[in-house]
């Protein structure tokens, strides 16, 4: 008997969002999988030809109501909820939308949720980290009931495109809730890549010193290398860099192929969200810094004198 | 209990501190935590923060805390009545609660106690779960704004409570702002607020505020694990790399990896 898994796509109305390429990927490692996936939206079509075309997808499921222009919680996962019926799992992305709207839709089936899956080991046993990822926990759900998970991105590649599975518009019956409404979100800004997809990431800590030092040292290097821009808490707390650039247990968990640190000391809470980069870089004054015992190459200095010269170097 | 009071709810729960390095137990069956420091939970110190704020402005008149879990919790409980709150709920439960577990039993608290505004942590620092606030919102049939980093509340119900409350919230493409009908449930990032420290004639008064202790099967909340741990494990230890000794060398060994 084949598993019929549903992955709640994420987008932005135009583009599906890579983290739900890395869902799929998730799912196939399921047995016997049969993938849905599910895009809420007020127009569906550019996503769902999208999500259509992912390798290992069976079917998409467009839910398309004016209410889905902005993806929120409530509305999303009283479509999801109503839809969900016949799945043995249901899968979101570990990112921002997935932790608002998957605990919700957990909650409407009276299912446990499995956050931030990062193995799968059978149908119903999984791993996922706690505690900062200082410790792994294998966790299994009953026989028989239904697996709510969200899914780290940073564990799985994204599923290939070269699928072309059929679109469907359901009719579905929610009652979608009003008393939440979208007001605005920060542009999202720059043609620098994304922070959580990019293959090379530079990240600045608190020895960066302030916001102009942060911009004026980093986003040259990380225009020559191609390279996302990423943060360490203390650099956000500080005003040195905007929130959607931090990386750690409590902002991104990325796997670049190349991360390079630069004045980040290497908390646990920073380390715990680049643990699957390919190759760390740790550029820091202090040789005592713990990110220098998780770097591949540590270079110990002053990142004023080295950003410069790598710069010179590279160009 | 009686309406009409502008109150606010607040989920806590009872961590191991932010500081302790945690290890896994060698017989793979959870972490130590015998004699480790425990605290509340961060991310609910700065919800507790933001209710205090939120009634030091006028638009509330009592803070209620609550957690779920075994009688140790009641020290947390005293520390947040340290910080201000107003009483506190202790519902009793040993071993594991789940989110859904706590999320229902939450539920019963606002149902007795009619709060206008629920705030918890965007998640705890030990299983990392971020469900409880959303699982809450979902049983409530109420509004969620999840990982906030400024709450503001706007107008007025005939009853004098706010009706509104536009929420700034860190998601990962930036800020995004909701508006969100109250009653509803908020829950917390980092950059809310710097919550107070407690001062030590606090911590005396705060013995005599009133802490209730209820049992989950008094509230008619069944504790069902549906989740079972089979497993603790270490995570994998990335292997200590080399030191290079200049930007040179540095662009010379990621060039022989293949990264530049």
């Amino acid at each position: 008997m084949s598993n019929r898994i549903l992955i709640v796509a994420e987008h932005d109305g135009t583009h599906l969002n890579a983290s739900t390429a890395k869902c799929v990927t998730c799912a196939m490692g399921i047995p016997d999988a049969e993938i849905t996936v599910a895009v809420c939206a007020a127009d569906a079509n550019a996503v769902a030809s999208q999500a259509a075309a992912l390798t290992g997808v069976a079917r998409v499921l467009a839910l398309e109501h004016p209410a889905n222009a902005h993806l929120l919680a409530a509305a999303v996962a009283a479509q999801i909820a109503a839809l969900a019926g016949p799945f043995n799992h249901v899968l979101g992305p570990s990112t921002t939308f997935g932790k608002d709207v998957m605990p919700r839709i957990a909650a409407l089936l009276d299912a446990a949720q499995i956050s931030d899956i990062m193995a799968v080991e059978s149908a119903t046993r999984f791993r996922r980290p706690i505690y900062a990822g200082n410790a792994i926990v294998t966790v299994e759900v009953e026989a028989g009931a239904k697996v709510l998970g969200t899914v780290r991105t940073a564990s799985f590649q994204a599923a290939p495109t070269g699928g072309s599975a059929p679109v469907e518009k359901p009719a579905v019956s929610a009652e979608i809730p009003a008393h939440t409404r979208f007001v605005s979100v920060s542009a999202a800004s720059s043609d620098r890549p994304d922070l959580q997809t990019a293959a090379r990431v530079v990240s600045g800590g608190r020895a960066l010193g302030s916001a102009e030092a942060f911009q004026k040292t980093l986003y040259g290097l990380a225009d020559k290398l191609h390279a996302a821009v990423g943060a360490s808490r203390a650099a956000v707390d500080a005003g040195y860099a905007p929130n959607e650039l931090q990386v750690g247990q409590t902002g991104k968990i990325i796997a670049p192929e190349l991360y390079l640190a630069i004045g980040i000391s290497g908390a646990i809470q920073h380390l715990t969200g680049i643990k699957d980069a390919r190759t760390i870089v740790a550029i820091n004054k202090d040789s005592e810094a713990p990110i220098f015992e998780v770097a591949d190459f540590g270079l110990v200095g002053d990142l004023f004198q080295i950003i410069p010269e790598l710069e010179r170097l590279l160009a | 209990m009686a309406s009409g009071m502008k109150r606010i709810l607040v989920g806590i729960k009872r961590v191991v501190d932010y500081n302790v390095r945690i290890r896994v137990k060698p017989d793979a069956s959870g972490v130590i935590t015998d004699g480790v420091k425990m605290s509340v939970n961060p991310f609910d110190e700065i919800a507790l923060e933001e209710a205090l704020r939120i009634k030091e402005r006028g638009a509330a008149e009592e803070v209620i805390v609550a957690t779920i879990g075994p009688a140790d919790c009641q020290q947390q409980l005293r520390t947040c009545l340290a910080m201000g709150a107003d009483r506190a709920l202790h519902v009793q439960a040993d071993g594991i609660v789940e989110p859904l577990v706590a999320a229902r039993a939450l539920l019963k608290l606002t149902e007795r106690e009619q709060p206008f505004l629920v705030i918890l942590g965007k998640q705890a620092i030990d299983d990392d779960n971020s469900q409880t606030g959303q699982m809450l919102a979902a049983l409530w049939q109420r509004p969620q704004a999840t990982f906030a980093s400024k709450v503001q509340l706007d107008g007025a119900t005939p009853e004098g409570q706010p009706r509104l409350a536009r929420v700034t919230r860190e998601v990962d493409a930036g800020l995004e702002t909701l508006e969100v009908e109250l009653p509803a449930v908020i829950t917390t990032d980092l950059r809310l607020n710097e919550p107070r420290y407690v001062k030590l004639p606090d911590i005396m008064k705060a013995k005599k505020k009133p802490l209730e202790t209820l049992t989950l099967a008094a509230l008619g909340v069944e504790q069902r694990q549906r989740l079972k741990l089979v497993r603790f494990d270490p995570p994998a230890q990335r292997q200590k790399g080399i030191k290079v000794k200049d930007a040179a060398e540095l662009v010379a060994a990621l060039k022989s990896k293949g990264l530049l």
